[in-house]
């Protein structure tokens, strides 16, 4: 496990998970470097987060190569935040030894929330939570960081600014990230490699070789975006494929 | 979601010109300033009707009358207090039905002046408290080995299920006839009120927990008794604190029956001797004293719930 560590953060072979012998992840193979960002697109029920709960090792019903970094941590498309613990207990929840507020308070400060370490969730606004949710996603140190649809419930101001700051925070943390998302234009802002999945695999994979920060009006961007939407289906267009 | 962010991309998916087709989607520069047409007509139309304008007033010049909540709280009582007193002051109500408030509150000053009635409540106090800890410890462990583990749910709630459907009250001769004339069967018949609504309220408090919150502790690395500590149990407090209510309430009332058996002492003693003399101004004093009590405890676990519920963000009245 610790040479493959090295040069793989996740490797997967020959996954297949069916829900009722409905083979939602079929023979689905998946590779990412350590420090890699992934996105990962495709329709809705296409397995997309399904693959993500594997890989979080929330479902095991599989069946198949699973190969995956000890260190790895969350965020998923709901907070989640536990309502009765004050946003800083949140953020250290499961960590061993004492909750250590000061270390709270640091990754607070990385998503902008120190000054809000002290109040109940239920005071935060939807991106704000988001964001704690990130913060606690981070403290875990991850090797690998699984972002399911983060920013989908967040209105589109917010879901900019939450863009951006995941893009620093991966930036400074060098950890892979797998992003599940619907949104063409998020995975090729953030990520090194897009992948687009259909029937149960990996159909296509983009590599997004733009400077950061990238342009959103920049040809290369708004050429690959119509490719990948063209990909998913909802772009010019298509021939009609068997 | 899919789809609405595919329509969001539609119109710029032409490789260069899609500033001019967004511009195309924009009304003339003079439509700009003015109302859309629709709001215009319905507003023309609409006059004094369905269609009409509404202000919406500041929420402090809606409420004129501000009297604080605690008077606003006691007029129902006081008003019914003087009906009482109205009624038995004109002869309506004669003194061998029910005592006027005025004999009550002479009889209740003198029984807390010769010590009785202290010494009844403190007695009374006792066999709640007993009967209480004793419940609480029952339900909420039954509760807990129910709501956690499915082997406890197919054991413990079945039972409980069945349990609970037998007539507690109709259990005190069995009661007598088990634990005697003593304490025993009144302590015994307020741990079986205590019980059952601390143990379904709990239960159901622990089903009652979200299942995300559960697959986040997961991730987060939290283990089996993590899980509990920092999710179960606090999820399930909610509902805990209003079985506690319900408990509390049913404490009170299991021992107005429980004081009925043979007793030597206690608010139920006073009571029952008071039958024998027909003193119904005794009567109505321990009435009041029970009430009392269970306003107290209710008060007692309100405070509680305030305290330790004030992370929830729920609707709290208008």
């Amino acid at each position: 496990m610790t040479t493959t560590a090295q040069t793989t953060a996740v490797r997967v072979r020959g996954l297949v998970r069916a829900f009722a012998g409905n083979r939602v992840i079929d023979g689905l193979d998946l590779d990412i470097r350590p420090g890699e960002f992934v996105a990962l697109l495709g329709h809705s029920g296409c397995g997309k987060s399904t693959l993500l709960r594997i890989l979080a090792g929330l479902d095991r019903d599989i069946e198949g190569e699973v190969t995956v970094p000890r260190r790895r941590a969350v965020a998923f498309q709901a907070p989640r935040l536990l309502p009765w613990k004050r946003v800083w207990r949140n953020v250290v929840l499961g960590l061993p030894g004492r909750a250590d507020r000061a270390l709270a308070e640091r990754y607070l400060g990385e998503v902008g929330l120190s000054q809000r370490a002290a109040v109940w969730p239920k005071t935060l606004s939807g991106g704000e939570a988001q964001r704690v949710s990130l913060a606690r996603a981070l403290v875990r140190e991850p090797d690998l960081l699984l972002l399911d649809e983060p920013f989908g419930a967040l209105d589109a101001l917010t879901r900019a600014k939450a863009q951006r700051l995941v893009g620093e925070l991966w930036a400074r943390h060098n950890c892979g990230v797998l992003l599940v998302t619907h949104d063409v234009e998020e995975a090729v802002l953030l990520a090194d490699r897009v992948l687009v999945m259909r029937d149960g695999g990996i159909a296509h994979q983009a590599v997004v070789d733009l400077p950061r920060p990238r342009d959103l009006g920049s040809s290369e961007f708004v050429a690959l975006r119509t490719a990948l939407l063209g990909r998913l289906g909802v772009g010019e267009p298509q021939p009609a494929r068997s | 979601m899919s789809t609405s962010e595919a329509s969001r991309q539609q119109p710029q998916t032409p490789a260069r010109p899609a500033a001019a087709a967004i511009e195309a989607v924009v009304p003339p520069a003079s439509a700009v300033g003015d109302p859309p047409p629709v709001a215009a007509a319905r507003r023309g139309g609409g006059g004094g009707g369905v269609g009409g304008v509404e202000t919406i007033k500041p929420l402090h010049q809606r409420r004129r009358l501000q009297v604080p909540r605690p008077v606003r709280r006691s007029i129902g009582p006081v008003a019914a207090l003087l009906l009482w007193w109205l009624l038995s002051a004109t002869g309506v109500l004669s003194a061998a039905t029910l005592a006027s408030p005025v004999e009550v509150f002479r009889q209740g000053w003198d029984l807390t002046a010769d010590g009785k009635l202290g010494s009844a409540i403190w007695v009374s106090t006792q066999r709640v408290l007993e009967g209480f800890a004793i419940g609480a410890v029952a339900g909420t462990a039954l509760a807990v080995v129910a709501g956690l583990f499915r082997l406890g749910e197919d054991v413990v709630d079945s039972t409980m299920g069945m349990l609970r459907a037998l007539p507690w009250v109709g259990l005190i001769p069995l009661f007598i006839i088990w634990f005697g004339i003593g304490e025993t069967p009144k302590v015994a018949l307020v741990v079986i009120a205590v019980t059952f609504p601390l143990y379904f309220n709990i239960y159901a408090g622990i089903r009652g927990v979200d299942a995300q919150l559960v697959e986040a502790g997961t991730v987060l690395g939290l283990g089996r008794w993590g899980q509990i500590r920092h999710i179960v149990l606090p999820g399930a407090l909610p509902g805990a604190l209003v079985g506690l209510r319900y408990a509390l309430g049913s404490a009170w009332l299991a021992l107005v029956f429980a004081e009925q058996i043979n007793a030597t002492n206690g608010i139920g003693y006073l009571m029952n001797n008071a039958e024998q003399f027909f003193e119904t101004d005794v009567i109505v004093v321990c009435l009041l004293v029970y009430a009392v009590l269970g306003l107290v405890t209710d008060l007692l676990v309100r405070l509680c719930t305030t305290y330790l519920l004030s992370w929830r963000a729920t609707f709290d009245g208008a």
